[in-house]
């Protein structure tokens, strides 16, 4: 037995990692760069004391006071909360149904066409879904008369945020276990109250997670509503995006800074809801 | 132990029963498939009431003549898709002469949308692979941390890189104080501009479908390959690429759709100087008020994604033809 | 079918998919299990206990046959109008309610008033011993815990029928010996008709009063757990249940009702089944402690030995190069034993070998 203390400096011997590639790490921290490098200047920037954009004169809060008391912008935030609030609800009930029907289940007739249309407003490019409902609600209202004003939006809202809250509900189904529902059943209760007391209470966090998303997918949207709103329909996007037609502006920064603030906490609210529970 | 033997009495009642069985599965089938209906109704009636219709609506209006101040007169005409291609002759209104500024544009966005795709798999390629070989547990960190700024405002962050990349911006300001520039290097309103506008914007949708599929490599066959005295490039490109080869055309895909019709990135970052498709359609419903020729532009548009969608379905069926066939 | 019979299932048959891949799970069993009594289904994977169990909780529907639950045809009938109760294999205990609620469950569902819900759940906290869990969730339990919640709240509704889906299977060594004690217990206090589920033969053999040997969707054999060791009906019994030699005989002629035979230069007297003429090859199946062996015999060789404490287990090599398994108590033998190489001479007793079905 060769003693220890024989083998003098320890050859530290590199364990070949198979897996390593030269050079990947560093393209992965590259991409973390260029996502958030310019969010992070754009957060910091709001805090600058001067009008410029681009030459850091001093901390200051002036800009979130000035943002705050805007009238314009207190009447865009009460839009887009608005929209997205009612949004919300329709794609979520209309999403937790449609899973609840496409999950776990044996293939039926009609649940692959269900399957693509609930998540068509994907496939579609914005703009073209921009244009098309802003067609649709013209000819609604030349025709017959209609129109729902916010309501507009809020349905145009509605109906791309379904895939939205869709995905994270289908997978939180998917991982549910089956025998629950059996056991439930073994114990005297109807397929309702198997729902009911059952299905639903385990469900919610992925309804959660699923509303959450949809929240934030129309909240920032952008391009469907510049097409579709009308005068006294401005969301915060589309003050932003008057806004910088009129010029650069450190409340620009600032609004936006809360708007990237505001997703983030949402995006992390759903997902850690939606986080797979050992 | 069977019995021998079923009386006449116990064969009646045994068939009884099964008629029984069968009585209650038929029920409990129609049932489940009237559940099923009910359930998928709201959202069927919501998406294609008002998702698929409008898109039918606007296939209809291609198909008819523009309106004075916008909107349509409702008289048949294949003048928008005429207009694609052709203009009419200033002084012989029956002469067509062809035109090629608006096919440029068509160009110009598969171009853009081409290169961008590209450019994300060569950054995404190597990050994805990296998130995929970290410890599990830190896995999901770092999907969290690449999918975040997708879900931000696309708007806020076209902008945010349109502050960094102007004339007056901090990366020509900084270059400029170092005195590495004499004078500010202009990016804005270029088709580079609009790239990077882009890869910024789509980037995370081409890491998280790669990421996916590196996660589920084999990596005893990367053992494998090291094994037959393959180096780690070799491995890296005969081995690793093509077993992710599945993630790598749904990744392209997801780049190559949203970018291909982008509207708010070449807007801010072209300045209305250099348009994509997305931009000439807005047009047609803004200052244009050419409506049926919008129409027919989007949906030339949904044509050449259409035919993307198409290359990545058979793609993906012959890669599961090739697995199990 | 006695008045006293729990369940009776008739030409029950489950076809699984359709067509060349279809499976037939159950294969037209037709069995009776008596009212309180512990009822073991026991078989490798694959060979239809559980379905078979499903098939009486109303968890599927059969392609045919039916099932009687006390006399009257309940077949037809969905799970919870059924009058069963079942304990899964991985328990399923609803994560999202206490122990006190996962037990209240049933009850609520039939609409029992609270007061009479509380002493009931009350009672089956005394029952398995979980007193002081009720507010806890199944997730901060351990696994023989949560085993013993899901049998309380089986329990609770006092099922004519309790139903243990391999309940056993996930509990380690000495918790599952510990349990199988109780579960015993639990059935005689209850007088309720357990029917178990277990590919474990020993807790087969241990627990049941009748047990139902399967394979391949078929019931090979029915009965006491003494009759199903000792009078095995055909091979795969015999092989499935403790370790059996078999032994490819010829037929000589018969001797005091018991058949003579000889296998590999042995002259056994089996018991016959039916009645095999001279000449007849048979297949005869024996039990290695049944063997006797003799020092200084020429009919075997030793050539494996393994002591494991009260008994020591031989392979002995016969003429013919058959390998016989043979099992000596040690107590018995004076602790000598035989090793590897010795000659010994092998007696069988008679009517220990069994002649099986073909």
């Amino acid at each position: 037995m060769a003693s220890v203390a024989a083998s003098a400096p320890e050859r530290r011997r590199r364990r070949f990692d198979l897996r390593k590639q030269p050079g990947f790490g560093f393209m992965a921290a590259l991409c973390l760069l260029v996502l958030y490098a310019p969010i992070m200047v754009l957060i910091a920037y709001s805090f600058n004391e001067t009008r410029s954009v681009s030459q850091w004169q001093g901390f200051s809060l002036d800009w979130y006071v000035k943002a705050f008391a805007n009238k314009e912008i207190q009447e865009a935030a009460w839009n887009s909360l608005q929209i997205a609030l009612v949004a919300t609800v329709i794609a979520t009930v209309c999403a937790t149904m449609a899973a609840l029907a496409t999950t776990r289940t044996r293939p039926w007739r009609g649940m692959t066409t269900s399957y693509m249309v609930v998540n068509l407003p994907l496939m579609v490019p914005e703009i073209v879904t921009a244009i098309a409902t802003l067609i649709f609600f013209a000819l609604l209202y030349a025709a017959l008369g209609i129109s729902f004003g916010i309501g507009n939006l809020m349905i145009a809202h509605a109906v791309f945020c379904v895939p939205f809250a869709y995905l994270p509900i289908r997978a939180r189904l998917e991982d549910m276990d089956r025998t629950l529902e059996q056991a439930a059943a073994d114990l005297y209760a109807t397929p309702w109250q198997t729902f009911r007391r059952v299905t639903l209470p385990l469900m919610m966090p992925g309804v959660t997670a699923g509303a959450t998303l949809a929240f934030v997918v129309s909240f920032d949207d952008f391009t469907i509503t510049l097409m579709l709103a009308g005068p006294g329909q401005t969301t915060l996007p589309i003050y932003i995006w008057t806004s910088l037609r009129r010029g650069i502006s450190p409340e620009i920064n600032a609004m936006s800074s809360i708007l990237l603030v505001i997703s983030v906490i949402l995006v992390t609210a759903s997902f850690l809801l939606g986080r797979r529970r050992k | 132990m069977t019995a021998l033997t079923l009386g006449e009495v116990e064969r009646r009642r045994l068939s009884e029963a099964e008629a029984r069985v069968d009585q209650a599965k038929r029920s409990s089938a129609a049932r489940q498939q009237r559940t099923r209906w009910t359930l998928v109704a709201p959202a069927l009636i919501v998406v294609g009431l008002f998702g698929i219709g409008p898109l039918l609506i606007m296939l209809l209006y291609s198909f008819l003549e523009p309106g004075t101040y916008g909107g349509v007169r409702w008289e048949f005409s294949t003048d928008a898709y005429v207009q694609f291609l052709f203009e009419r002759d200033l002084f012989d209104e029956t002469k067509l002469l062809f035109t090629d500024s608006y096919l440029l544009i068509v160009g110009r966005s598969i171009l853009l949308a081409f290169v961008t795709t590209i450019i994300c798999l060569i950054l995404g390629y190597p990050t994805a692979y990296f998130m995929a070989t970290r410890p599990a547990s830190q896995r999901n960190f770092w999907v969290f941390l690449i999918t975040l700024p997708f879900w931000t405002n696309l708007l806020i962050r076209t902008y945010a890189m349109f502050v960094i990349l102007r004339d007056d911006g901090i990366i020509n300001n900084a270059l400029l104080n170092m005195g590495l520039i004499s004078s500010p290097i202009p990016i804005m309103f270029t088709d580079y501009a609009i790239t990077i506008g882009l890869l910024y914007a789509f980037l995370p949708l081409m890491v998280l479908p790669l990421y996916a599929s590196l996660e589920k490599l084999d990596f005893r066959l990367v053992e494998a390959g090291f094994d037959l005295y393959a180096s780690r490039g070799s491995v890296l490109r005969r081995i690793i690429v093509p077993l992710s080869k599945p993630g790598i055309v749904a990744g392209c895909i997801l780049v190559f759709i949203p970018a291909i019709g982008a509207y708010v990135t070449p807007t801010l970052m072209g300045g209305g100087k250099q348009l994509m498709i997305g931009n000439l359609i807005a047009l047609q419903f803004q200052g244009a008020r050419n409506w049926p020729f919008g129409a027919a532009l989007a949906l030339i548009l949904m044509l050449v994604v259409l035919i993307a969608l198409l290359f990545y379905t058979r793609n993906a069926t012959r890669q599961q033809a090739a697995l199990h066939g | 079918m006695a008045a006293d019979d729990a369940i009776e299932t008739i030409g029950l048959t489950k076809v699984f998919g359709q067509g060349g891949d279809s499976v037939r799970a159950l294969d037209d069993v037709s069995l009776t299990i008596r009212a309180n009594e512990f009822f073991t289904l026991l078989g490798p994977s694959g060979c239809g206990k559980t379905t078979l169990l499903r098939l009486v909780a109303g968890f599927e529907l059969p392609t045919a046959g039916d099932i009687l639950l006390e006399g009257e045809s309940v077949v037809h009938l969905p799970p919870n109008h059924r009058p069963v109760n079942t304990v899964f294999q991985s328990y399923a205990l609803f994560p999202h309610m206490s122990v006190a609620k996962n037990i209240a469950f049933g009850l609520e569902m039939r609409g029992l008033d609270r007061k009479e819900v509380d002493r009931t759940v009350e009672e089956m906290l005394t029952l398995v011993k979980m007193e002081a869990m009720a507010g806890r969730r199944p997730a901060q339990l351990s696994g023989g815990q949560q085993q013993r919640v899901a049998l309380a709240r089986a329990l609770a509704n006092h099922p004519k029928v309790l139903l243990l889906d391999e309940p056993l299977s996930a509990l380690d060594l000495k918790l599952r010996q510990g349990m199988r004690v109780e579960l015993k217990a639990l059935q005689k206090r209850t007088g309720i008709t357990f029917v178990f589920v277990t590919h474990d033969q020993e807790e087969a053999l241990t627990m049941s009063d009748r047990m139902a040997v399967m394979s391949n969707g078929r019931v090979q054999q029915l009965g006491a757990a003494l009759e199903i060791y000792e009078r095995p009906v055909n091979r795969f019994v015999a092989d499935f249940i403790g370790d059996t030699n078999f032994l490819v005989a010829e037929v000589s002629g018969r001797s005091n009702g018991l058949v003579r035979c000889r296998a590999a230069g042995l002259e056994v007297d089996a018991t016959p089944i039916g009645q095999p003429s001279p000449g007849q090859r048979v297949t005869l199946a024996l039990r290695p402690e049944k063997i006797v062996l003799r020092r200084g015999g020429q009919q075997g060789r030793v050539v494996h030995a393994m002591y494991i404490g009260t008994d020591t287990n031989y392979d002995v090599e016969l003429a013919d190069r058959t390998k016989l398994n043979v099992r000596v108590q040690n107590a018995l033998d004076g602790g000598a034993g035989y090793r590897v190489g010795d000659a010994v001479g092998i007696e069988v007793p008679p009517g220990a070998a069994r002649m099986l079905e073909d």
